[in-house]
């Protein structure tokens, strides 16, 4: 199957990323390469298999309603790129009217 | 060589101090690193600080492996000390907590000395993806080291450690290990928490050893092993004594050998030496019969559907708002993602991330995602079918010896088949090693033992009467002289 360039530009918009006129050609190709192989599993007979999503061995876990201490803001904020009194900083989310 | 027990010894006996014996490997680190590039930090203040406190104490005599020095991969979280992922998005990222793997290692009074060079954010099979640097093979600086554990296994191949932790999504403990003619085991999904490894594909990772040899494993294995409250996959299976069967000979042991272990794509003389350590298993008394793993052939095609469905799911947390990279000259919210993204990601993470998002995107679920779900479950199945009959399993590692660094050249799609051997044990949760079994050209042949689910012991069984009766994990680098 053929990925085009504006399947590129379409996944790299869902995946927030950006690429220029050469890396978007060069990601068709290798995606048409590696989705090409990936249509080996067409010839599996997979009617009625379920489906597996993951191998733990439990389904769920369970803990008491108890609140426990959380995370200290301080600590939280030491890896923040830009921070205010106490809030994170990014550039304006709504245009100026 | 040493072992661990025989350190232990050391230390009990007071022959040397922790200190003396954490200085010694951070010389031996120093040393060594301008060959092999296995480091993205060193932690010497804090080593050193660590072990002075443990003198202080005094070395826990019961436990063997109190006051030895590790390395961990770079991906596994470690409160104040740098935790990169190998990639500029977490250049800077010092993390505010361990990763539960890390606090058993503090709390049995190990030693980190260092965070080892990886695959960025363990997607690779060379180590090359690493955004800061390439590690070197230990055998041959001219070659790749595996990966994505690539520092780990070279570090523990270089004598600069003589224990590390990896991570193994479909391979990147065991291949490494393989190339660099080490121990290394991915343990059973489960065994050991997941909290605090940055993650790739949950349903796949798995943190496990590296050692110089079969025992040492096992004892770090002991170490980290066992269910924690904060990672819900992690497993309430109780945790033996992993060296428990270790000194037991191996006659009337079942080994399956599957025959597409064997087949398309394997170097023939990687083939010869896995044929030879069949027979040598015969030689010491298992019943080694060959089998089949019909549905192995779509293991890579599966994998790489999964992995990168997860990773593009998991790494969406990475945009550049609440830590590491941020792309500066952003103008608005979506600005700073795309950039910060498209900047801080290399050329590998973006084509998983753009595979992972192509394969669960609409249209294409059903066909990609779904479909690669089904045949996992036939893959475990092929599993089950053999362990109803026999023991272990046995087969190449890798289908090739390590090959040269520089993999510009290299195809996105042969990187990937390089991982039929190690993948389908991921896609099934079961435990596998990798150990020394020969040389091709002077470098070394890992033999993968697979097991099955939570019997480490097993394993761990035949690859010490493996070990003990062979003189494969005898040989050493020789790029730092004899």
């Amino acid at each position: 199957m053929e990925i085009t360039k504006d399947d590129v530009k379409h996944v790299a918009d869902l995946s927030k990323l950006a690429f220029d006129e050469a890396e978007t050609a060069e990601f068709a190709g290798t995606l048409t390469k590696i989705v090409d192989m990936f249509m080996k599993l067409e010839e599996v007979d997979t009617t009625g298999v379920p489906f597996t999503s993951n191998v733990a061995d439990n389904i769920n876990a369970w803990r008491e309603d108890v609140a426990v201490a959380g995370w200290n803001r301080d600590e939280l904020f030491q890896n923040v790129p830009e921070a205010e009194d106490g809030f994170i900083k990014v550039p304006a989310i709504m245009e100026d009217n | 060589m040493t072992t661990i027990k025989a350190l232990h010894d050391k230390l009990v006996n007071k022959e040397i101090s922790a200190v003396e014996l954490a200085k010694a490997t951070l010389k031996d680190i120093k040393d060594r690193e301008g060959k092999v590039d296995s480091f993205i930090t060193i932690t010497e203040d804090e080593a050193l600080a660590q072990a002075a406190a443990i003198d202080e104490r005094g070395i826990d005599a019961s436990n063997p492996v109190s006051g030895i020095p590790i390395a961990v991969k770079d991906n596994i979280s470690t409160k104040g000390i740098l935790t990169t992922a190998a990639s500029k998005m977490l250049y800077n990222y010092e993390p505010i907590f361990d990763a539960t793997s890390v606090e058993k290692l503090y709390a049995n009074d190990m030693i980190i000395v260092g965070k080892t060079n990886m695959d960025e954010f363990a997607m690779g099979g060379s180590t090359e993806n690493s955004a800061f640097k390439p590690t070197k093979n230990a055998w041959d600086e001219t070659k790749v080291p595996g990966g994505s554990s690539g520092g780990s296994a070279t570090a523990v191949a270089a004598n600069q450690v003589l224990l590390s932790l990896g991570s193994d999504t479909g391979g990147s403990i065991r291949q490494p290990a393989s190339f660099n003619g080490v121990v290394g085991l991915k343990p059973t999904y489960g065994r050991i928490s997941r909290f605090g490894l940055i993650a790739f594909g949950s349903s796949l990772d798995q943190i496990g050893p590296f050692s110089q040899n079969v025992e040492d494993n096992a004892l770090l294995l002991n170490a980290v092993s066992g269910y924690d409250p904060k990672d819900s996959t992690s497993s309430k299976v109780a945790v033996p004594d992993f060296t428990s069967k270790i000194g037991q000979d191996v006659k009337g042991l079942k080994i399956a050998l599957p025959k597409e272990y064997l087949g398309e794509g394997i170097d023939p003389q990687v083939k010869e030496q896995v044929l030879a350590a069949a027979k040598h298993f015969e030689k010491l008394g298992a019943i080694v019969e060959e089998v089949s793993l019909p549905h192995s052939k779509y293991g890579v095609a599966v994998y790489y559907i999964i992995a990168s469905s997860e990773a593009s799911s998991n790494l969406q947390r990475f945009d550049g708002i609440r830590y590491g990279f941020r792309a500066e000259d952003a103008v608005d919210l979506e600005d700073i993602y795309v950039k910060t993204r498209s900047q801080g990601f290399g050329e590998e993470v973006k084509r998983r991330i753009m595979l992972g998002t192509f394969s669960l995107s609409s249209g294409y679920y059903d066909a990609y995602f779904k479909k690669a779900g089904q045949v996992r479950t036939l893959i475990m199945q092929d599993f089950q079918k053999v362990f109803e009959n026999y023991d272990l399993i046995i087969g190449p590692t890798a289908p090739t010896v390590a090959y040269d660094l520089d993999t510009q050249g290299h195809d996105p799609v042969a990187m990937y088949l390089a991982d039929l051997l190690t993948i389908p044990v991921n896609l099934a949760g079961l435990p596998g090693i990798s150990i020394p079994a020969g040389q091709v050209d002077g470098l070394p042949v890992g033999l993968q033992i697979i097991g099955k689910a939570f019997d480490e012991t097993t394993i761990y069984q035949a690859a010490a009467a493996f070990e003990a009766t062979t003189d494969f994990h005898k040989n050493k680098p020789v790029i730092f002289g004899a």
